[in-house]
């Protein structure tokens, strides 16, 4: 029981630190990848993909990341997949994030005027460039504060990533606790882990809302 | 694969006993979450000192680490130090402390959005403070953030999936203990994820009737 040191509980949760990293970058590259091939698809005009869109956003926001996270888990295996719990959490959060960042994006083109549109359009744009020259980099500058603001959503979700048995920050933190049974110091120092990591993002995300409202756009 | 739904039937009352449990929190958490933030939004308000630094950094302390994480803290925690806590008050305890730091930051914003000037001008009108910061700061700044207090609220209630890994009876507690017995975890996760988005389209319908009462006067206007 005492054979722990506050530096191996440290040194453990700092390897496993790195797990929680990587699925977050995963979770967010990927979710950002299919958020926004959802979000120009649903600024198409084509009304079917567009409601299926909106349903899909919908699903993932109404209902509990940990059920997406069991649905890919169990719903691979009665598929007849074998799939190990890095690639169900991968996919479950890809999702969970692709779903949210097309919302906020969907947003934030949403909030370019339509006079912008307009313009292009009667200037000889077809739709595709209209967007790239002219609504895209009106909108990501809107997009930049929550996205980042969102990644800390991100990083907390792949907490939940523990209870399919996903070794990260605090799946080593209930397996240390097991061991050497200190919960109050070991899960203060998972919370600090995470701390570190989402802290200076909030903050960030903070800084550039301000920073853009500051400027007077919108 | 062949989807087989009636193994679920046995355990309609597993079920309903996790819905129960999942509501009741809920509820529970929606008022007891709103108060703890109305307060805590309050006294960051009108000081700059020693309360408002550690309020500061409860609501920094909760928005930056998971739910799971406070939640094993509070449950496994607090007994190492002595302080016995049962299962459902850990969960409900972090139920109320996460929404309250999320809805403290949600109303900060729509106080600051309110003029300071109308608040002297009530108080040279002969409100009291309290009069005061009720009409003219809390109730317009309710009702401008109402949409985000929805949302909070709703994902309150998901997230309290959560405490089922505390063995809290709710419903996702109830999906895990009848995929443990019927091995048919796909269905059982599928009707109860179901279950889970009826509720929060019904939360959000619930809230919006009770917000199109509650700020009635605000009606027709910048609402």
């Amino acid at each position: 029981m005492t054979d722990f040191t506050l530096w191996d509980i440290v040194r453990n949760l700092l390897l496993a630190g790195r797990w929680t990293v990587v699925l977050s970058l995963i979770a967010f590259v990927g979710g950002a990848a299919v958020g926004l091939v959802l979000t120009l698809l649903r600024m198409g005009g084509f009304k079917p993909i567009r409601w299926l869109i909106r349903l899909y956003v919908d699903v993932f926001q109404g209902t509990p990341l940990l059920m997406q996270l069991f649905l890919a888990y169990f719903g691979a295996a009665a598929l007849g997949f074998d799939v190990s719990a890095w690639t169900a959490a991968s996919l479950a959060l890809t999702l969970f994030t692709s779903a949210f960042l097309c919302d906020i994006w969907r947003g934030c083109v949403e909030a370019v005027p339509s006079g912008q549109w307009q313009a292009s359009r009667v200037l000889g744009l077809n739709y595709l460039q209209s967007m790239r020259h002219v609504i895209l980099p009106q909108a990501l500058r809107l997009a930049v504060p929550p996205t980042v603001g969102f990644s800390v959503q991100v990083i907390k979700g792949t907490a939940l990533a523990s209870v399919i048995g996903f070794v990260e920050l605090t799946k080593a933190g209930t397996m240390l606790n097991n061991a050497a049974f200190a919960p109050f110091t070991i899960f203060a120092l998972v919370a600090l882990g995470y701390f570190i990591l989402c802290y200076p993002l909030s903050r960030y995300a903070r800084y550039l809302e301000k920073r853009l409202y500051g400027a007077g756009i919108r | 694969m062949t989807l087989d739904f009636s193994t679920l039937l046995p355990y309609s009352g597993e079920i309903m006993e996790g819905l129960v449990t999942t509501l009741w929190l809920t509820v529970v958490t929606t008022f007891v979450g709103i108060a703890l933030a109305i307060v805590v939004a309050y006294v960051r308000d009108l000081e700059s000192g020693i309360m408002s630094r550690l309020l500061g950094g409860y609501v920094e302390v909760v928005r930056n680490t998971p739910f799971i994480v406070q939640l094993f803290f509070l449950f496994f925690g607090l007994p190492a130090l002595g302080i016995p806590i049962s299962a459902t008050v850990a969960a409900l305890v972090a139920m109320i402390l996460n929404l309250g730091a999320y809805t403290a930051e949600i109303l900060r914003a729509g106080i600051d959005s309110t003029a300071r000037g109308q608040h002297e001008a009530s108080r040279a009108l002969g409100l009291s403070r309290l009069q005061s910061y009720r009409h003219v700061v809390l109730v317009p700044a309710f009702s401008r953030v109402y949409p985000s207090l929805i949302s909070q609220c709703i994902i309150v209630m998901l997230g309290s999936a959560v405490v089922s890994q505390i063995s809290v009876f709710d419903l996702t507690y109830a999906a895990n203990f009848i995929q443990s017995r019927n091995f048919r975890g796909f269905e059982v996760y599928l009707v109860v994820t179901l279950i889970y988005l009826l509720l929060a389209v019904g939360m959000r319908r619930s809230f919006e009737l009770v917000g199109r009462r509650l700020f009635a006067f605000r009606q027709g206007g910048s609402a």
